[in-house]
């Protein structure tokens, strides 16, 4: 790895998520090590997102879908593990977490070659109407069943297991969070430089020159997407775990917002841009809520300010342009 | 199932169509003309429908109210346009969706500022109060018979001024080549916040239209927007008659899969049950529809033809 100024941001970045927390244990601070929890969470959702978006250019404004179904795995089968009943065709639940991940990455998976096989037929402002759409029948569709509490979400009791490692100590489920996103990471970057990500990116600078090469743009986008899909699926399991508690409120079309305007924080394509505007946006949440109770608004307007004069992001700002490559 | 109760929900459904049309017409117009994705609108909806409520209470009319809540949602959105959206005609459709979004944030939050976190109440007027009697026996309110009328004639208003003035000549011949009638002398950005504030207006009257029959309230706008969404997606983005078809097709499907689905329900399974799945899936219902119409015609019913 070369040491670009952007390598040695994404260093430190990567360092301070860690440090945090570690300062914050020895300092008795726990409430840290959950704000630096969920920094990582979202930010393994958002780079999921950024596979679509930034890589492919495929603005989906419906990732919430993905982030909740993941939620909603971990909380779904942990009750049926509760109580004992079987979910589905004599199936159990389950408390174990790598158990919960693969399913809530299959389900996201599945859910998402549906969405996208349908969406991906259309393009620009269609594509961000329609992944909208089909977000908000998932959200309605878990509004309006009661079985796993509809309006009101559902409680995640103790949290999920892990072997060896006692979950419930906040700094050994940061630290598995931890893992989980930099190893998500890793994979954003060696889908990018892959043959595949290739592709993708060209697909998105040039569908007809993709085309006359004789790659097929669709199944490359559908690819991508689905592959998305499960990161953000993923993130949504850890989420549910961190809270112990899932609600369609993870589904919302507001969730599906917070998620780009991570991406665009931190800067859209960029390898650690979803953490950089993960960390931004928990801290402006954090510091804004701490002064005034009005932070969205004012979290509104930086946002606002961003889009209109700062287009980079966090990680373009300090780094310099984007290499094209 | 009677068939006066089934007329009930079938008026129903055209009038959640009519109130979406309101909505939709602006969204899609405003994409027409400058290639705009508008999030905020539901924002505007909302601004039309605090408007209404705060001066009906204060003058005590409903119908002065009506007209501040046109004043305030025009106005909001010619200062919107003014400030923020003109920026955006040049940039790409994310960043388009994030500076709306980044608005809605603003606009809510704001709203909240200003009018607290609880509810206004909007009473019908006088004139439009009581019921008529519908064939079949049962009654209906006369107030949401006038809601539909409302819709048709400013639908009838709208087609009006599109296609029979002077500035829905410039708004058609801005759809078709922006350049052009740059070239050829028109103001263009005057045109453009005359056209944005056009659409808020509308929205600001469906606000304030649907505020007295459901709670004035932060939020109000979305479940709306995003249905507005479903309507120009189904009816092709850019198409006024395409928003008008979408918008009772959405009104009444939904309408009348939330009254008939969970009835179908009881032929397939348990009572009990039946409730649950048919609301469920009737919540669904216009998703589904959106998602069939879309694989048979990726562009919509009726794509504009130089797009």
């Amino acid at each position: 790895m070369i040491l670009t100024r952007e390598n040695l941001i994404n260093l430190i970045l990567a360092a301070a998520l860690l440090a945090i927390p570690l300062i914050a244990n020895a300092a008795g601070q726990p409430f840290y090590i959950t704000l630096a929890t969920r920094v990582a969470i979202l930010a393994l959702a958002a780079t999921g997102l950024n596979l679509a978006l930034g890589v492919g250019g495929l603005v989906s404004f419906g990732h919430a879908a993905f982030f909740g179904i993941g939620g909603y795995v971990a909380g779904i089968l942990a009750s049926h593990s509760f109580s004992g009943e079987p979910v589905l065709f004599g199936l159990s639940g389950t408390n174990q977490m790598w158990i919960i991940w693969l399913v809530a990455m299959a389900l996201a998976g599945v859910v998402g070659l549906a969405i996208g096989a349908i969406s991906l037929r259309t393009s620009g402002v269609y594509f961000i109407m329609i992944t909208l759409a089909f977000a908000q029948m998932v959200y309605y569709f878990a509004v309006s069943w009661p079985a796993y509490g509809g309006e009101d979400g559902l409680s995640i009791l103790v949290r999920n297991q892990f072997p060896g490692v006692m979950t419930m100590v906040p700094m050994n489920f940061f630290l598995i969070c931890y893992v989980i996103l930099l190893v998500g990471i890793a994979l954003f970057a060696v889908i990018r430089a892959s043959r595949f990500g290739a592709a993708l990116q060209a697909a998105r600078q040039n569908e007809v020159r993709v085309a006359t090469v004789g790659i097929q743009p669709y199944r490359i986008r559908l690819t991508g997407f689905v592959l998305s899909a499960m990161i953000t699926g993923l993130a949504g399991a850890l989420f549910a775990d961190l809270n112990r508690f899932v609600s369609p409120s993870m589904l919302s079309w507001h969730m599906s917002g917070e998620l780009i305007v991570l991406i665009i924080l931190g800067g859209t394509g960029r390898l650690f841009g979803p953490l950089a505007g993960a960390a931004l946006y928990v801290a402006f949440e954090y510091a804004l809520g701490g002064i005034t109770e009005r932070w969205q608004f004012f979290l509104g307007l930086i946002l606002l300010l961003v889009v209109l004069f700062a287009r980079g992001g966090l990680v373009g700002l300090l780094a310099g342009k984007a290499k094209h490559g | 199932m009677t068939i006066a109760l089934a007329l009930e929900q079938l008026l129903n459904g055209i009038q959640l169509g009519v109130m979406l049309f309101l909505m939709a017409a602006g969204l899609t117009l405003i994409f027409g003309v400058m290639g705009l994705i508008n999030l905020a609108h539901g924002s505007l909806y909302m601004v039309g429908a605090f408007a209404c409520a705060a001066v009906a209470a204060w003058t005590g009319s409903f119908w002065i109210g009506l007209v501040a809540s046109l004043v305030a949602a025009a106005a909001a959105g010619a200062i919107v346009e003014l400030a923020v959206i003109r920026r955006l005609y040049d940039r790409d459709h994310l960043d388009q969706v994030l500076a709306t979004f980044a608005l809605i944030l603003m606009f809510s939050e704001g709203t909240r500022w200003l009018f607290g976190s609880f509810p206004l109440y909007l009473d019908i007027p006088p004139l439009l109060q009581g019921a008529v009697a519908l064939p079949g026996g049962t009654e209906y309110p006369v107030y949401r018979l006038a809601i539909i009328a409302a819709g048709a004639l400013v639908a009838f208003g709208l087609y009006m001024l599109i296609s029979r003035t002077r500035l829905g000549m410039r708004i058609r011949a801005g759809e078709s080549d922006r350049e052009m009638i740059g070239a050829l002398g028109v103001d263009i950005r005057t045109l453009y916040t005359v056209v944005f504030a056009l659409g808020a207006a509308l929205a600001g009257f469906a606000g304030a239209m649907v505020g007295a029959i459901q709670s004035v309230q932060v939020g109000m706008g979305e479940p709306v927007l995003i249905l507005a969404f479903v309507v120009i997606v189904i009816g092709g983005i850019g198409s006024i008659k395409g928003a008008l078809l979408g918008a009772l097709l959405v009104g009444v499907t939904d309408t009348m899969g939330r009254f008939l689905l969970p009835k179908l329900m009881v032929l397939f399974v348990p009572p009990a049950q039946a409730g649950a799945i048919g609301g469920a899936v009737a919540s669904m219902l216009i998703y589904i529809v959106m998602a069939i119409i879309l694989a048979v015609k990726p562009r919509g019913l009726f794509p504009p033809a130089h797009a």
